[in-house]
């Protein structure tokens, strides 16, 4: 048995597809894993990574920077302001940008903006490495 | 000579021909970027509908919390008004409509006895409201052509901000509805305080049965809380998107106009033109025939008599 996953973003539908398990992780409680037959759902995701399970055995993974899970019948919608897929992401850029924050701490470890650039360039660096092991 | 006429006639006809080359290019653009914008508008679509989705079964779940943006004020002191026009001219009405609606919320936020903050969007808000003499509260222009979400999150983080300081206690937003290719209409929608989720709710389609009980992570209000931000976000950018098709369609329709137009001038021009023409080789005849009459009178007047007859 499968459902239907859909990645929502405000421009678009990024990523339409069937799957057999979605992995995600909410704000409080940590990673949580949908199967199809989930009882009706709906959280708030942390800034981490969301793991779709294809019926084939493969798996498409996405860096998610916040946003909302909703599971209802057959269909699983994320919807993310910010969301990338990991073969998409920019490993060089990434990493620039993680020094860049780190930087940016070291001089003021009071800063909200680079705290949270640098929690998603370490994000993005995790999915990537997951895609590439 | 009279040919005076008909160099004058030419150079108009060559000025229009400029022109109508002019407007239709910019007709063929417009046309082009309106179905761009049209399908931005429509793609960005699913996602304002599950949030109002996911706002839907957070109602029926029995979520009411107490946020900041659903504050009704007790007493209107200032009201926010959001107008969306464009940045360049030559678009018909478009931007006048918008503006005008706009004027006229002001106009209602006075008669309240209430203050106004105008957050205008495109020059020619700005433009029109400054040569009036209104003061404005916030301006941006550079997105209304082709908006971003960031843009639109930018937006909605300024006026959610005034929101919630209290300085404005309401929010109209003035757009351009983009319903088809041949039809835009100016809407004005309450943009702030949100209506409560059950109103909200109400709008919503209902597909997703509000028979199912969700189960909230970590809690309704949580959810909630996170939500209502991304949903002000994607209705202004919706209402964003739905102008910037707006204003494409309208500038088509504008140049179209214009280019069917240009063309009957030049139509009217060259009839005139040639008829200018025609005259002047009439006359030119005349004279010649005149002169050769005069030179030769007696032998010749036969001959060319019947030509001059026919004049």
């Amino acid at each position: 048995m499968t459902f239907q996953v859909e990645l929502v973003s405000p421009e678009a539908i990024t990523y339409s597809g069937e799957a057999e398990m979605l992995v995600a992780r909410t704000v409080e409680g940590g990673d949580i894993a949908f199967q199809p037959g989930h009882v009706p759902f709906i959280g708030v995701l942390a800034v981490w990574s969301v793991e779709v399970i294809r019926p084939d055995g493969g798996r498409d993974t996405f860096a998610v920077h916040q946003g909302f899970v909703q599971v209802a019948g057959t269909k699983i919608s994320i919807l993310s302001d910010v969301s990338e897929e990991a073969t998409e992401i920019d490993v060089a850029r990434a990493q620039t940008a993680k020094d860049n924050a780190e930087a940016a701490l070291t001089a003021d470890s009071e800063d909200q903006d680079a705290a949270g650039a640098l929690g998603r360039a370490e994000l993005r660096l995790a999915v990537a490495g997951a895609e590439q092991a | 000579m009279a040919g005076g006429k008909e160099r004058e006639l030419r150079r108009r006809i060559d000025s229009v021909q400029n022109t109508k080359k002019i407007t239709r290019a910019m007709e063929l653009i417009a046309a082009t970027r309106v179905v761009k914008a049209q399908q931005r508008a429509r793609e960005a679509r699913p996602y304002a509908e599950q949030i109002t989705k996911v706002i839907e079964n957070l109602a029926a779940g029995g979520a009411e919390v107490d946020h900041p943006l659903l504050r009704q004020a007790e007493k209107v002191e200032r009201v926010g008004v959001i107008v969306i026009s464009s940045d360049r001219g030559l678009a018909g009405p478009y931007n006048s409509s918008v503006i005008r609606a706009a004027e006229r919320q002001v106009q209602n936020a006075r008669s309240e006895g209430a203050d106004y903050a105008l957050i205008a969007i495109g020059k020619k808000a700005r433009d029109y409201f400054t040569f009036r003499k209104y003061e404005i509260a916030s301006y941006t222009e550079g997105i209304s052509d082709n908006p971003s979400y960031e843009d639109a999150r930018k937006l909605a983080d300024t006026v959610a901000d005034l929101f919630i300081s209290g300085s404005i206690d309401r929010v109209e937003l003035v757009y351009t509805e983009f319903l088809s290719m041949g039809s835009q209409k100016v809407a004005t929608r309450r943009f702030l305080p949100l209506e409560g989720t059950d109103t909200m709710a109400a709008v919503g389609s209902g597909e997703a049965g509000a028979t199912d009980s969700f189960e909230f992570e970590p809690s309704p209000e949580a959810v909630l809380a996170a939500l209502l931000p991304r949903y002000v976000e994607a209705r202004l950018f919706g209402a964003l998107l739905e102008s910037a098709a707006s204003e494409h369609a309208n500038r088509q329709r504008a140049m179209k106009a214009a280019t069917d137009n240009a063309d009957e001038l030049i139509t009217k021009l060259s009839r005139e033109m040639n008829r200018a023409r025609q005259d002047a080789i009439t006359t030119e005849i005349m004279e010649i025939i005149s002169g050769a009459e005069a030179l030769n009178d007696d032998d010749q007047s036969e001959e060319i008599a019947p030509v001059g007859a026919e004049n």
